[in-house]
């Protein structure tokens, strides 16, 4: 069937500069550009171009520019061309329409209407570059008071006190398995976690047996629906268990992963046969009420013998923060709760697009449900889906996170331009494929330097800016809804944010 | 616990203001007027603005030592309205309260203060069976229960003193002139006085809101501006503190009942929760002091006093001086024969010390404490 769908990129070649060296030809997995040996030149078919722009990056002579297509259909403010491509896509497929990234609409992008506060005369700004300036975090339930004799100046602690996650910075890599990324980007984060002392997450496909000694120690392992790679070593090795229950990108269904990205070594790792389709359940099948997850996080502290936090990662959805409460009280540690904008290495468009609400509300409510209930700290929050700069981890701090988690960010570090191609395992970056041609791209060394640098990036700035408020420590930042202001937003979005407006 | 109710949208006006602060001891229970003290404050007068003074005064009232001195504030744009304010609050006390004398605290017409409020005292004690909320809790625990009740839900009615043998005397003014207006040097006579002077930035400057803070016999004057305030809050909130009174010094107060009288934690371990060491400092020391202080930090994060401060707080028998962790702003401290004084600046000692045994300025984060040397005198 002939497609009715415009070329989305348009490609230019300048000539003048292109040396046929064939760079772009053996750079692109998609098959874009082609040697023409006839008239010694290259040719390009825009109709696979999926924008990514390695290509462009790569070519030696800076001969190319790939840039939106100029096409267009009559414009429309109801069908966009994009609504009008996607339906000529299914009309043509009979498909569901499947997309990777998250959730690209222009929904309000709340960190963007907040600002932060600054010290002026009544209180001295704080100079990071010459006093201490400290974001070491602690994540994990901790008690409400604690216990302490004190007899004749030797002080004694009776409280036992949970297990808690300690990093010293509140960023960590959220949870992208191998297998939707390659192994050299799965061992660029696990090696940067640990450079950078945080720590990354294992997402739902296992923790390859030879990375467990060197990485266990900076690794969150997850537990999800489809339950892939799970045994007591796997558990054991790592520092917290974390039950992905849902995902910013796709609430309300499980993860995919296509049968092509399920190498000999992804089918090892995640215990199923190579080439078959991992497609984690929806829900997870022991869990269909509250009790049921409360029994998995007792089985799971069973299993790690009560020595490691339980994470409880949801998605954020309407009524997210009476759930959350409800986790806290099923015994969970640590609540990470996924945002509207969190990425995926594939979702239903259609949910990617729809479901869920954004982060920064979120972090907010259920903060302060948290607290109204008295149990703010019986767990730590982990606020994930859209942080782009370090602004952004602050204001979610200030809103009430402990920490953030960081997906698309850290794969942009190694490369990523959000291309939402990669369901397809062509990524020619090197980071969403099992292709060893193509994931050979991605240099551990040089990968986990560039993620360790923004780790150190953001926590300097983060530093910069908390010293500005006139504070020294980033947990007298947690929740403290004073050092920010609203603008341009809404009466009951502020109220959402439990935040003032600006100049107010 | 009163409910706190709060929009949804934390709408709370935090009060900036920067401060001078002292406070004398006669370690020996000896009680003193309050002289000494106003002459002492006076001289940091440029510290202040004249938009609120106050003074804490332990040992006062020898008569009544075993009731519980409330000292009450009615606020309100009427003489009518104050005295509607009061019958309220004494409709709430007699429910829960024997209240075994009341009077109006004496005070000088003939200094001319802005607004006086009317300020009342109670002497009580809980009603038998008046806790009809069935919680098993100490006596103290329903009375500070009752105490943010009234500042939560009486309009124009603030308790602003609460424990035994001690009160709290506060207003817009100089210090030296609240003193005067009070009669504080002829009509107290006290073995622990601390004292307070305010620069607040705001104009609209009201009585509740001057220094010291108090609940029960904890009483705070505070110097400096807590810059995680909003945290402070919070967490001070989920242990039913209902900060009503708009300024940081209040969380220190409410700080300090939690750590000091409700989780009995000495000193030297507050101060190392409201100003830690650094983290390059605790992991140098160690293992046990190590795990000791990582563990505070872990689990009292959020009761650090962050940005700049230097606080006295007074309880019976003590008085504890502290500062911010990096000493934003330092106090010094003086010995002379039994008396020990705090101060914001050594001046004001000297003033009414010429001769002293030992000065010294504490690290950030060290506490100085003040102990009278025997209780007998003042409990008995």
């Amino acid at each position: 069937m002939r497609s009715f769908v415009f070329p989305e990129f348009q490609i230019i070649r300048d000539e003048e500069k292109c040396g046929q060296c064939r760079a772009c030809e053996r750079q692109c997995a998609f098959g874009v550009h082609t040697y023409d040996p006839v008239a010694d030149r290259l040719v390009s078919d825009e109709s696979k171009c999926a924008g990514c722009q390695r290509c462009a990056i790569f070519c030696p002579k800076g001969a190319i520019v790939v840039r939106p297509s100029p096409s267009f259909y009559r414009p429309n403010a109801s069908w966009s061309r994009e609504k009008i491509e996607d339906l000529k896509r299914q009309a043509e497929t009979g498909g569901v329409l499947l997309s990777g990234c998250g959730c690209d609409k222009p929904f309000r992008i709340y960190w963007d209407h907040i600002v932060l506060n600054a010290s002026q005369v009544t209180n001295p700004s704080i100079d990071p570059l010459r006093e201490p300036m400290e974001l070491r975090t602690f994540l994990g339930a901790k008690p409400d008071l604690m216990d302490i004799s004190a007899e004749d100046g030797d002080v004694q602690i009776k409280t036992e006190l949970s297990p808690n996650l300690v990093v010293e910075t509140p960023i960590l890599f959220s949870a992208m398995s191998y297998g939707a990324i390659s192994y050299n980007a799965f061992r660029s984060l696990a090696t940067a976690a640990c450079k950078s002392k945080t720590y990354f997450n294992t997402g739902e496909g296992g923790l390859p047996r030879e990375m467990r000694d060197e990485f266990g120690k900076c690794a969150i392992v997850q537990v999800a629906s489809g339950r892939f790679g799970i045994d007591a070593e796997y558990l054991n090795c790592a520092q917290a268990v974390e039950i992905k229950v849902g995902q910013g990108a796709k609430p309300g269904i499980g993860g995919h992963l296509p049968g092509e990205k399920v190498s000999a070594s992804v089918a090892e790792t995640r215990m199923i046969p190579a080439g078959t389709d991992a497609i984690s359940p929806a829900p997870h099948h022991d869990i269909y009420s509250i009790e049921d997850l409360s029994m998995l996080i007792t089985a799971l502290k069973e299993a790690t013998n009560y020595e490691k936090p339980i994470s409880v990662k949801i998605a954020a959805v309407h009524n997210f923060a009476a759930i959350a409460t409800g986790i806290v009280h099923a015994g969970a540690d640590i609540i990470a709760i996924d945002g509207l904008r969190g990425g995926t290495g594939a979702a239903p468009k259609a949910i990617r697009d729809n479901v869920g609400i954004p982060t920064e509300l979120a972090i907010s409510s259920l903060d302060r449900r948290l607290r109204d209930e008295g149990i703010r700290n019986r767990c730590s929050i982990i606020a994930a889906g859209g942080i782009r700069c370090s602004a952004d981890v602050i204001k979610a701090i200030a809103l009430g996170a402990d920490a953030v988690y960081i997906g698309s960010a850290a794969l942009i570090a190694m490369g990523c331009t959000l291309c939402q191609k990669c369901y397809t395992g062509k990524c020619n970056w090197g980071i969403c494929t099992q292709d060893p041609r193509l994931s050979g791209r991605v240099n551990v060394e040089i990968a986990s330097q560039r993620l360790s640098n923004l780790i150190t990036a953001w926590s300097h700035e983060i530093r910069e800016m908390l010293g500005g408020m006139g504070i020294n420590a980033l947990e007298s930042l947690r929740g403290n809804r004073d050092h920010l202001r609203g603008v341009g937003l809404y009466e009951w979005e502020l109220d959402v944010l439990g935040i003032k407006g600006a100049g107010e | 616990m009163p409910r706190i109710r709060r929009s949804r949208r934390e709408l709370y006006n935090k009060e900036i203001c920067a401060c001078s602060i002292f406070g004398a001891m006669n370690r020996d229970g000896e009680r003193f007027s309050g002289a000494g003290v106003m002459k002492a404050i006076a001289n940091m007068r440029v510290r202040g603005n004249g938009l609120g003074g106050g003074f804490a005064a332990y040992g006062i009232y020898p008569q009544f030592k075993d009731y519980y001195a409330f000292h009450l504030m009615f606020t309100g744009k009427s003489p009518q309205a104050k005295l509607e304010a009061k019958m309220e609050l004494e409709d709430f006390l007699s429910s829960r309260f024997d209240v075994v004398s009341d009077e109006e605290i004496p005070h000088d017409e003939a200094v001319k203060l802005r607004d006086p409020p009317l300020v009342w005292r109670y002497f009580l004690l809980p009603k038998e069976g008046g806790d009809d909320s069935g919680l098993v809790r100490s006596e103290e625990d329903y009375i500070v229960d009752q105490i943010m009740a009234v500042n939560a839900r009486i309009e124009n009615a603030y308790v602003f003193s609460s424990g035994k043998n001690m009160g709290c005397f506060k207003g817009v003014g100089y210090p030296e002139e609240v003193g005067e207006y009070f009669m504080l040097d002829r009509m107290y006579r006290a073995h622990t006085w601390t004292v307070h002077g305010r620069f607040p930035t705001n104009t609209k400057a009201w009585w509740g809101g001057a220094h010291p803070f108090s609940l029960l016999d904890t009483t705070i004057v505070h110097n400096g501006e807590v810059s995680s305030y909003g945290t402070n809050r919070w967490y001070l909130e989920m242990y039913g503190y209902a900060c009503t009174l708009q300024t940081d010094t209040e969380v220190i107060a409410y700080a300090a009942d939690l750590l000091m009288r409700r989780q009995k934690l000495p000193i030297e371990i507050v101060a190392k929760i409201l100003a830690p060491p650094i983290w390059n400092a605790i992991d140098r020391l160690p293992e046990k002091e190590r795990k000791l202080l990582t563990t505070l930090r872990m689990v009292y994060g959020p009761l650090l006093m962050n940005g700049p401060f230097a606080v006295i707080i007074g309880t019976t028998g003590r008085m504890i001086g502290l500062t911010d962790r990096i000493r934003l702003r330092p106090i010094t401290a003086a010995t002379r024969g039994e008396m020990f004084y705090i101060s914001s600046e050594e001046a004001s000692i000297r003033l009414i010390s010429h001769q002293l045994d030992r000065v010294w300025t504490p690290d950030g984060g060290e506490p100085v404490v003040a102990e009278l040397n025997s209780m007998r005198k003042v409990l008995l």
